[in-house]
């Protein structure tokens, strides 16, 4: 009961949250153009910026190659990770249980990585510099979903019937019965901080970065007078 | 030279150890009552500072996405930790565009973040406070806006933006530097940053063109106030005043009189630069331009051209048409503005200028991207126009050219360590180490290539260059403009008419 309880409020923080930051950024104004040049001229040309940073870290890639091969390693595993547990979530093709074992190997990747970004985080004189006791929480936090997720997987298996129908029951607003899973229950209510935390947490980079004036905007000053909203007439 | 420690210049670009303060003792000078007030600012620090800069934080945020955005987002990767020629010069930890921009962020989460209101140790929340404000003065202080941290940021996170804020945050509660502020209120009441009066303007353009007459036989005009000239050529006054830059000044006039375009400079908007953007006040840097754009209107003119400056570059070319657009008088067939360099390249292109590149024979070139150019605009049609024509232009005029190794070129060009409104004598020991980065290429090419030339289109660029690399061992007279090649190049007397 308290779980499910716990579940909704942090599905309504993470859905509220998430939302109320999108709709910050983009009603605050951009007074002015300041792309980081060369930028693209068109629309389209800064679509495909977007997304050559979202889909290869590619300015990342430009600055540290060991932080973006862990980086990378671990955003694109835990996709993986993400579409595996699509499945406890709704009833999938039968494909999909064919396919999991990417999924799994993810997981070990994911971990993995997010164990090198921790290492490295705290090796390195300069990041271990620049980072709050939160920056190694949040590592931690990961680590610690991760770690009970691949637990589950490889050690004590949970009883997947019911934490399914539990899910199922969470995302579909009809309640659910906490599953008496110990392992399962310390995996979810970490994804719950998880999620409680993100609006108000670095996490929001997820959201932020289609708002970066310094990517997101054409390179065309001359072309087309952008106009400040606040500046006087 | 004064007594100043200078770096040791290694073989390649190395990242130092952290030494934590090692620049904190550097103090700007603090702007007075006389230059605040004119400009619209508290002429001391105000009473309610602490609330009254948190009351300003949060209209900056209201009124800029990139500071909300920025202020936000950064996940500490430490991409941009090495990436700062202060920092690599200095080894403060401070100079590492994510730990400046902490000085911010820690009082952004304090005041605007819940989990900086409840838990600030863990999230390292801060107040706004005596000892964060020393902080702010002293280190927003120490960055020239280059740009070159977002570059490697994986979400664009431009440090200059928050610089700009922070130092506007501090204008607001009367705690200025005076070395902008002085300078922007000589604009205001002058016309220029250097204070130059009309008489003493006209003076040296008459002096030039008599230079010129001797030294070519050719009377080449460096004009005034004309009105119904084609061209108003805006040109940063240290163009008209100091060495290297006149040279390129002397270049500007000979293209336009070789290809017999009439032009004219402005004795009211006699200067590029506009201070504005190193103060952050958007109103400041919407005043400063709107001089020009009533100037162009007043002489009557078809185009605006602009010299070499590169902050200049950057409000004029990404900034002008917001700010004090549209410039709908002008020759619509032109693009407006114009960088010299644009102009010049596509005269040369379509026959309408002849070089001879052996009178640059003695010299060996390499071309320094300005930070401002290269991050904050573009020249030509194409994306990285800005790197290609002032080459094209320098290779037009010199028959031996070197690039500097590919990290420090183009976008990933170094400052030269005086820009942003650092230009000022009390941060010189921050100017000779922020440039060591540059240094350290520039050496390279000295080195392998013989270069001996250090090609520049920024009056900033230009004052640093010459007055820090004596301090490397690099004469000052290595130092010089692209249009400074121009001028030596150029045959006068060969093409006529070509517009
Ligand atoms: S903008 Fe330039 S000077 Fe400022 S922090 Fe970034 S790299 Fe350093
Ligand atoms: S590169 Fe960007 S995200 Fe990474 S630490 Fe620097 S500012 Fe933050």
């Amino acid at each position: 009961m308290l779980m499910s309880l716990l579940a909704y409020l942090a599905l309504a923080i993470f859905l509220a949250g998430f939302a109320w930051k999108i709709f910050q950024y983009a009603r605050s104004p951009a007074p002015l153009l300041i792309p980081t040049t060369p930028a693209p001229l068109t629309k389209i040309g800064v679509a495909w910026r977007l997304f050559t940073e979202v889909a290869f870290f590619n300015s990342l890639f430009k600055g540290n190659k060991w932080t973006w091969l862990f980086g990378y390693a671990f955003h694109a595993a835990l996709v993986l990770v993400l579409l595996r547990h699509v499945r406890y979530f709704a009833d999938m093709p039968h494909w999909f249980a064919e396919v999991q074992i990417f999924g799994v190997i993810a997981g070990i990747v994911m971990v993995g990585a997010l164990g090198m970004l921790l290492i490295r985080r705290f090796w390195v004189a300069r990041t271990r510099y620049i980072s709050s006791p939160a920056d190694y929480l949040m590592l931690m936090l990961l680590l610690a979903i991760g770690g009970t997720g691949l637990l589950m997987k490889f050690a004590f298996r949970p009883d997947i019937v019911s934490i399914k129908e539990a899910m199922v029951g969470w995302v579909t607003l009809r309640g659910f019965q906490t599953p008496g899973d110990v392992l399962f229950a310390v995996h979810f209510a970490l994804v719950l901080v998880l999620l409680a935390i993100f609006p108000f947490s670095k996490l929001m980079h997820l959201g932020g970065l289609f708002f970066s004036p310094s990517r997101n905007q054409t390179d065309t000053p001359r072309e087309h007078r952008h106009v400040n909203p606040w500046a006087a007439p | 030279m004064a007594n100043h420690d200078v770096p040791e210049v290694k073989e390649d670009i190395e990242t130092p150890e952290l030494h934590e303060g090692a620049t904190a003792h550097l103090a700007i000078f603090p702007a007075q009552e006389k230059h605040m007030v004119p400009l619209g600012f508290p002429g001391a620090r105000v009473e309610n500072w602490q609330q009254a800069g948190v009351d300003k934080l949060k209209d900056l945020l209201e009124k800029y996405r990139s500071l909300q955005v920025y202020l936000d987002i950064c996940v500490k990767c430490g991409s941009c930790t090495d990436k700062c020629h202060y920092f690599l010069g200095t080894g403060d930890p401070n100079n590492m565009p994510v730990q400046r921009a902490e000085l911010m962020r820690s009082v952004y989460r304090r005041y605007f973040t819940p989990s900086g209101k409840f838990f600030p140790q863990l999230v390292n929340a801060r107040d706004f406070d005596e000892e964060t404000l020393k902080k702010w003065v002293t280190y927003f202080h120490q960055c020239s806006q280059c740009r070159r941290c977002s570059v490697f940021c994986p979400y664009g996170i431009d440090t200059a933006e928050i610089t700009m804020a922070a130092r506007e945050i501090m204008d607001a509660i009367g705690v200025g530097h005076k070395y902008s502020q002085e300078i922007i209120g000589k604009v205001h009441t002058i016309g220029n940053n250097l204070g130059i009066p009309k008489p003493a303007l006209n003076g040296t353009l008459r002096f030039m063109e008599d230079e010129i007459l001797d030294a070519t036989g050719q009377e080449v005009r460096l004009p005034v106030d004309v009105k119904g000239a084609e061209v108003l050529m805006v040109a940063p006054s240290a163009d008209f005043f100091s060495a290297p830059h006149v040279e390129s000044l002397m270049g500007y006039a000979k293209v336009f009189h070789a290809a017999g375009v009439s032009y004219s400079f402005s004795s009211i908007a006699s200067e590029a630069a506009n201070f504005g953007m190193f103060i952050g006040s958007y109103e400041q840097k919407r005043k400063i331009a709107s001089r020009i754009a009533e100037q162009a209107r007043e002489l009557g003119v078809k185009r605006i051209v602009v010299g070499e400056c590169g902050h200049a570059w950057r409000v004029a070319y990404s900034f002008w048409n917001t700010l004090v657009g549209p410039f709908d008088t002008l020759d619509p067939r032109y693009p407006v503005p114009q960088h010299i360099c644009e102009f010049t390249n596509d005269l040369y292109k379509r026959g309408g200028l002849t070089f001879d590149k052996e009178t640059n024979d003695d010299k060996v070139v390499t071309f320094h991207d300005s930070c401002n150019v290269a991050r904050a605009s573009r020249m030509g049609d194409t994306p990285g126009g800005q790197f290609t024509i002032p080459r094209d232009l320098i290779r037009a005029t010199c028959n031996h050219y070197a690039d500097m190794d590919a990290d420090t070129i183009h976008e990933k060009t170094f400052c030269c360590g005086g820009g942003g409104g650092l230009l000022t004598d009390e941060l010189m020991d921050l100017r000779i180490k922020g440039m060591l980065p540059r240094v350290t290429a520039l050496k390279q090419v000295m080195k392998h290539d013989k270069v001996n030339f250090l090609a520049l289109i920024c009056a900033i660029c230009k004052a640093q260059f010459s007055k820090v690399l004596p301090y490397y061992d690099i004469p000052m007279d290595t130092v010089g403009g692209v249009h400074q090649l121009v001028n030596n190049a150029i045959v006068l007397g060969k093409n006529k008419g070509v517009v």
